[in-house]
């Protein structure tokens, strides 16, 4: 492992911001934590970088503890969440920055910084001002700037957070890509699970924290760790359950299961696809309350009687307007039972 | 944070008690009762009555005139305004005693009112009000005027979209948000005129005297040391409390307001009735203003072409041991060594203020260092000449105690334009630093000095156009024959006759030009226009 955190724990006041993070990454592996603001992700990356000192546990680096060793020795690199560039240089000044630090020849520099802005699509830039850029333009000078030094990690908070969605989709396509070109090892947070899938490896889940979950993006969609994690991700149809043979006793009736499924008492995730619609005399009766056009589909928000809301997603064509009855059936291809 | 601390400990901390032991120890006892003796001493009522209503009759005129300047300069957008701030501006660096030479040449004995109508008004109180209108204008420009720059004007406009008047909303939303700036503004104002001392010197005569002049008369003219300590320790407690109440008012102002560009709020003016507010704010500034300044360069020349300039330049034995035209290298001298040591001392004490880990002792340090500011100029001068000239540290004979004082004085601005600037810098910045391989004084060194490199500069410039003019503490501890500039002035006034007169209004222009050069330089410089001064 490149990276290995052991128990690393972080204290603001008490309060303990990182509380026992156990966390590896591998070389060329990209790994994104991801989770709700305040639970911790950016200290996480400041602690690696030495810019948060610990409270308790270890920091590794090639297998070397890093206690001691300040933010300028440790040889990672981060790109800032709203890019820290350096406002009275130029955009060449600000990706020849790391190099200067590291006593690189003025030839040398300038080969490098030619190089990188090339990579990251902005040839000929150098002698531009930063305050002169677009935000995504901003967003590609940072990345130069952080890998000019030729990071062992490179670590990216919120990397695309503040650009626009289009712009965000074509970027982080562009970055793993790029990543993967070069065979950097990248630690990532960010808060939008949409972003995280694309770019990672490998998801760390976090909440107050602690480490929820960790796998790769498939495993985490398709079997969220528990609740929170499975809300987290957007579903909403989530309820404990007794679960026996097959079968699954819910506030929403008996539902199928798949077949393996751990027994007991468990939290059930129904993913929207799973909420079959009938007609109103079959299945679990219920109101539509609400109507959502999301594009692809039709997200549909059924108020069943005595029993939590249920969402369910519907073709173009047959979704019911609001105030209809319908019912109910399950599909247990789309059923997971969590933790 | 160590060598800053000394300094004030040595410098300041260390005259004041030394005051404080002058006045209430006699005979090796302390006598608290002496206060109260004082105190009961009709003139000395007469001086704490006068030194008060003065300087709120000043802070109330200075309001009056000042305030419609501080919207049109918010507001309106003009050709020209760069120029007229600029000329607004240059009053608050001049020295004092420049200032009460032009209102001298203005309105006093054979000024331009005396031959015009035979009005004089220099022995009157309204010379006084005047001078302090004319040196305080660019305060309550400045600070209320560039708080009402960066208002958003679309908060009024919601105000009138919910149905409020023009002038309800500008009651309701404009002034509550003015408010603690007009408040902080008028605190200063009223310190800097309670704490006159050059203007009243100059212009007061012997029928109006604050306590400041007051001072500095029982100091140097009837010599008794112990009253004017008493009555130092009063205007240091008066002046303590001022300064509590402005460090108050300035806390309550950093309350989260929408600011918006400056660039953005002011508009050309519109209709003749816009038009007719804002030449009439011109006309004040011209009459207020240029004017006096005008007058003062005119009678410099007074019929004798550059005679009284050249008059500077010989020895006539009289008022000096060395011609006047001296006056203008040590000055200069005593500026230059003043600035090196307020902007180093300043400059530490500005980095340590700053840094994050800064506790409450520090925080404090913060306040002590603005009292030389207003603990007058005469306070530090007046503790320099009773602390510092005899064992263990005499410095009587040393040319280095003129620019110490003045270091003093200046060290409150030097601070002042470095700690918002130091403040802005992004701690993230340096941090981007640091893992790009920096190491902490490197990252200092590349991320916070150039940002910081222009305030040094402008501290610098202020540091050493406030030594230039600064007059209360130097004519206390300026030795006789290495006068400065406004020593010289006020020395020549003090003689009858037309030549010195003459002489003074020459050197005070000197004085004049230097200070408003630097002030323009200093103008190309600033950015922004937020600051206090």
């Amino acid at each position: 492992m490149l990276l290995n955190l052991e128990s690393a724990t972080v204290r603001f006041g008490g309060r303990a911001v990182l509380d026992g993070v156990g966390l590896g990454v591998a070389e060329h592996e990209i790994v994104c934590v991801l989770g709700p603001s305040g639970s911790g992700k950016s200290t996480l990356l400041r602690a690696v970088a030495g810019l948060q000192p610990l409270d308790s546990g270890r920091i590794l680096l090639d297998g070397r503890d890093q206690a001691g060793v300040p933010a300028h020795k440790r040889g990672v690199g981060l790109m800032f969440q709203d890019h820290q560039l350096f406002p009275q240089r130029d955009v060449g000044g600000n990706v020849a920055f790391g190099l200067r630090m590291h006593g690189a020849a003025r030839d040398e520099q300038s080969r490098r910084v030619r190089e990188l802005l090339d990579l990251v699509g902005l040839p000929g830039a150098a002698g531009r001002a930063v305050a002169a850029l677009s935000g995504g333009e901003q967003q590609r000078v940072a990345l130069a700037r952080a890998l000019a030094p030729s990071p062992r990690l490179l670590m990216l908070d919120e990397p695309l957070g503040q650009l626009d969605r289009s712009l965000r989709e074509r970027l982080v396509v562009e970055l793993r890509e790029l990543f993967g070109r070069l065979g950097t090892t990248v630690l990532a947070v960010t808060h939008d699970q949409g972003e995280a899938f694309a770019l990672a490896d490998r998801v760390v889940v976090m909440r107050d924290g602690r480490i929820a979950q960790s796998g790769t993006p498939l495993e985490v969609w398709q079997r969220p760790a528990d609740a929170f994690v499975a809300r987290f991700l957007g579903f909403e149809n989530v309820v404990g359950a007794t679960v026996a043979d097959g079968v699954a006793v819910t506030p929403w009736g008996k539902v199928p299961v798949p077949d393996g499924a751990p027994r007991g008492t468990r939290t059930l995730l129904v993913r929207p696809a799973g909420v079959r619609l009938v007609p109103a005399d079959e299945g679990l009766r219920c109101t539509v309350a609400a109507r959502t056009f999301r594009g692809t589909h039709v997200a549909v928000r059924l108020r069943p009687e005595d029993a939590p809301l249920l969402e369910a997603a519907c073709a173009l064509r047959s979704a019911p307007e609001v105030g209809d009855e319908v019912g109910v059936e399950f599909d247990e291809a789309e059923i997971a039972v969590l933790g | 944070m160590a060598v800053p601390v000394a300094f004030f400990a040595v410098f300041f901390a260390y005259p004041v008690a030394a005051i404080v032991a002058r006045g209430l120890r006699t005979d090796g006892a302390w006598q608290p009762g002496r206060i109260a003796d004082v105190l009961a001493q009709p003139d000395v009522r007469q001086v704490l009555w006068f030194t008060t209503w003065q300087a709120l009759a000043s802070t109330a005129l200075t309001l009056l005139v000042a305030l419609p300047g501080a919207y049109v300069f918010a507001r309106y957008d003009f050709p020209g305004k760069q120029v007229l701030r600029a000329v607004v501006t240059v009053p608050f660096v001049l020295p004092t005693v420049v200032v009460g030479s032009a209102f001298l040449a203005l309105v006093g004995r054979g000024g331009l009112l005396d031959d015009l109508g035979g009005v004089r008004l220099d022995t009157t109180v309204w010379a006084i009000l005047l001078a302090h209108v004319f040196f305080n204008y660019a305060v309550v420009v400045r600070t209320v005027g560039g708080l009402w720059s960066q208002l958003d004007p679309r908060q009024e406009e919601a105000a009138r979209m919910l149905g409020a008047s023009r002038f309800g909303a500008w009651r309701t939303v404009t002034l509550p948000a003015l408010a603690p700036a007009v408040a902080a503004a008028t605190l200063m104002v009223f310190l800097f005129t309670f704490t006159s001392f050059g203007v009243v010197q100059i212009l007061g005569g012997p029928a109006f005297s604050t306590l400041e002049v007051e001072i500095y008369r029982q100091t140097s003219e009837i010599f008794d040391l112990s009253t004017a300590a008493v009555l130092t320790m009063i205007q240091f407690v008066a002046v303590g409390s001022i300064l509590a109440l402005h460090a108050w008012t300035v806390r309550r102002r950093e309350t989260a307001l929408r600011l918006v560009d400056a660039s953005v709020t002011a508009r050309r003016p519109r209709g003749a009735g816009q038009w007719a507010f804002l030449g009439a704010v011109v006309a004040t500034v011209a009459v207020l203003i240029v004017l006096p300044l005008a007058v003062l360069v005119q009678r410099s020349f007074g019929g004798a072409g550059l005679g009284y300039y050249r008059a500077l330049t010989e020895d006539e034995g009289g008022v000096f041991l060395v011609p006047p035209i001296e006056a203008v290298g040590n000055s200069l001298q005593y500026a230059v060594a003043a600035t090196a040591i307020a902007v180093v001392i300043g400059g530490l004490a500005a980095v340590a203020l700053t840094r994050r880990d800064a506790g409450r002792l520090v925080r404090g340090f913060d306040a002590l260092l603005m009292l030389p500011l207003g603990v007058s100029a005469v306070t530090v001068g007046f503790g320099f000449l009773i602390a510092l000239d005899e064992p263990p540290l005499d410095l009587r004979a040393s040319w280095i105690l003129v620019p110490l004082a003045q270091a003093l004085v200046g060290v409150p601005f030097v601070v002042r334009t470095m700690l918002p600037v130091l403040r802005a810098v992004d701690g993230r910045l340096r941090e981007a630093a640091a893992v790009l391989g920096a190491s902490p004084w490197r990252a200092w060194r590349e991320v916070d000095l150039p940002m910081v490199r222009r305030a040094l500069l402008i501290a610098a410039g202020f540091a050493f156009a406030v030594s230039l003019g600064e007059f209360g503490a130097t004519v206390f501890i300026a030795r006789p024959e290495n006068p400065t500039l406004p020593v010289a002035v006020a020395r020549l006034l003090g003689r009858p006759g037309d030549l010195n007169y003459g002489q003074a209004m020459a050197l005070s222009t000197i004085l004049m030009i230097v200070c408003a050069v630097a002030l323009l330089v200093l103008e190309r410089l600033r950015t922004d226009r937020t600051g206090e001064f």
